[in-house]
């Protein structure tokens, strides 16, 4: 597809400004492709970024991709618009980082919207209401899921398991007796212990050197 | 102000979201629930149909939480709240600290943050497991012949076919065990 120049300027565009309209909707295009064709989110959409921008259209190498897939796995997020805006970026500075996550977000934005205007309309049948009855409790086992695959990932060794322990607990008795703590309390406690023990060690083997 | 509201609610949660999307469900459970924009039925429903339509789950239930509450301006609030923190932070890492990521204090703080993660997710999912059986009307039966139902679909498959179930194949079966069982 070829950038239409300006009309307003009334002059011919320069090569490069053409050839920057050019990456960035093709930017938009193949990431709105990318948006539009997977779902599931994480980890799906990964293998879907890597067959277009590594091996389609050559826009970042293999080793950059699991460079972003340990930086999008570091910064919060969904990772899939952490990918979006790193190929972007790379590819065409700051415009190239907005055009490439508009486009991952676009598709989704527009089914969701369309199914926000019609749900109560979709759940007032009752064939829908009870096939959902079913699907809350795929959701309560997805999620369980989830959280196995996390643990088994994990190090093993003391602190995270002692750290996943104690999450685990305090989050169940707050949600049992309604306590109302919240998730992010408790993440930014035990990333400053977790800092701090670190410190701790590292002030230590100072120490003894 | 409700788009402020909900500019800020999702901010929080595209800010502190690590570890993909069901990271981000007790979170996201926290910010609806305290604003009083879903009720947990409600947002079971809705990370159901996130997880069976395209797209990142978290940017899905941002739009529909956004476009139930504030119309269409409401569904762009919302979505640009969540994506803002992960664009402005990849943007800031690839630009200028490309080794920032590797700093040994950042990965002590992330230590700790990413098990913590894991316990609060196993948390949350069992709350809602067990919540889908022991109902505040009392025992719900059929909940739990759906959950041992889609529990020996998860194993059948797992053993045949030497693969993990995908999330939108155990939706449609516990969406047909549904149908049938409650009809």
């Amino acid at each position: 597809m070829r950038a239409r120049p300006m009309r307003e300027r009334g002059m011919q565009m320069p090569e490069n400004v053409v050839k920057k309209s050019r990456i960035l909707t093709q930017l938009a295009l193949e990431f709105m492709k990318i948006g539009l064709f997977t779902f599931g989110g994480g980890y799906a959409m990964i293998a879907m970024i890597e067959n277009s921008c590594v091996n389609k259209r050559k826009w970042i190498t293999h080793d950059e991709m699991m460079d972003i897939t340990v930086i999008a796995e570091s910064t919060p997020g969904p990772i899939a618009i952490n990918c979006a805006t790193y190929v972007g970026f790379r590819q065409a500075g700051f415009e190239g980082a907005l055009a490439a996550t508009l486009g991952i977000v676009l598709p989704s934005f527009a089914v969701i919207y369309a199914i926000a205007m019609l749900f109560d309309d979709f759940l007032s049948l009752t064939a829908a209401a009870n096939a959902f009855r079913g699907i809350k409790v795929a959701v309560g086992i997805l999620i369980i899921d989830a959280a196995v695959t996390m643990f088994k990932n994990m190090k093993k060794k003391a602190q995270p398991k002692v750290t996943a322990a104690l999450a685990f607990a305090v989050m169940l008795l707050s949600e049992v007796f309604s306590l109302g703590l919240s998730s992010v309390m408790l993440m930014a406690l035990a990333g400053a212990v977790s800092l701090g023990l670190f410190m701790l060690r590292d002030g230590k083997k100072a120490g003894h050197k | 102000m409700i788009y402020l509201e909900l500019f800020l609610g999702f901010l929080k949660v595209g800010c502190f979201a690590f570890g993909g999307a069901y990271g981000a469900i007790p979170l996201i459970r926290d910010v609806v629930m305290s604003y009083g924009w879903l009720d947990s039925e409600q947002l079971a429903y809705m990370i159901a149909v996130s997880e069976s339509t395209p797209g990142p789950i978290m940017v899905n239930l941002a739009t529909f939480v956004g476009s139930r509450q504030g119309g269409f301006w409401g569904a762009m609030t919302a979505t640009a709240a969540v994506v803002l923190p992960s664009f402005a932070v990849i943007l800031i890492v690839t630009a200028l600290l490309r080794h920032v990521i590797k700093n040994k204090y950042i990965q002590a703080v992330l230590k700790g943050v990413k098990p913590c993660i894991a316990g609060i997710i196993l948390a949350t999912g069992l709350y809602m497991a067990v919540s889908n059986i022991l109902t505040k009307d009392g025992t719900d039966i059929k909940a739990a012949v759906i959950s041992l139902g889609l529990l020996a679909v998860m194993a059948a498959c797992k053993r045949l076919l030497k693969k993990k179930l995908s999330p939108v194949g155990l939706i449609v079966a516990a969406a047909l065990m549904g149908m049938v069982i409650y009809a």
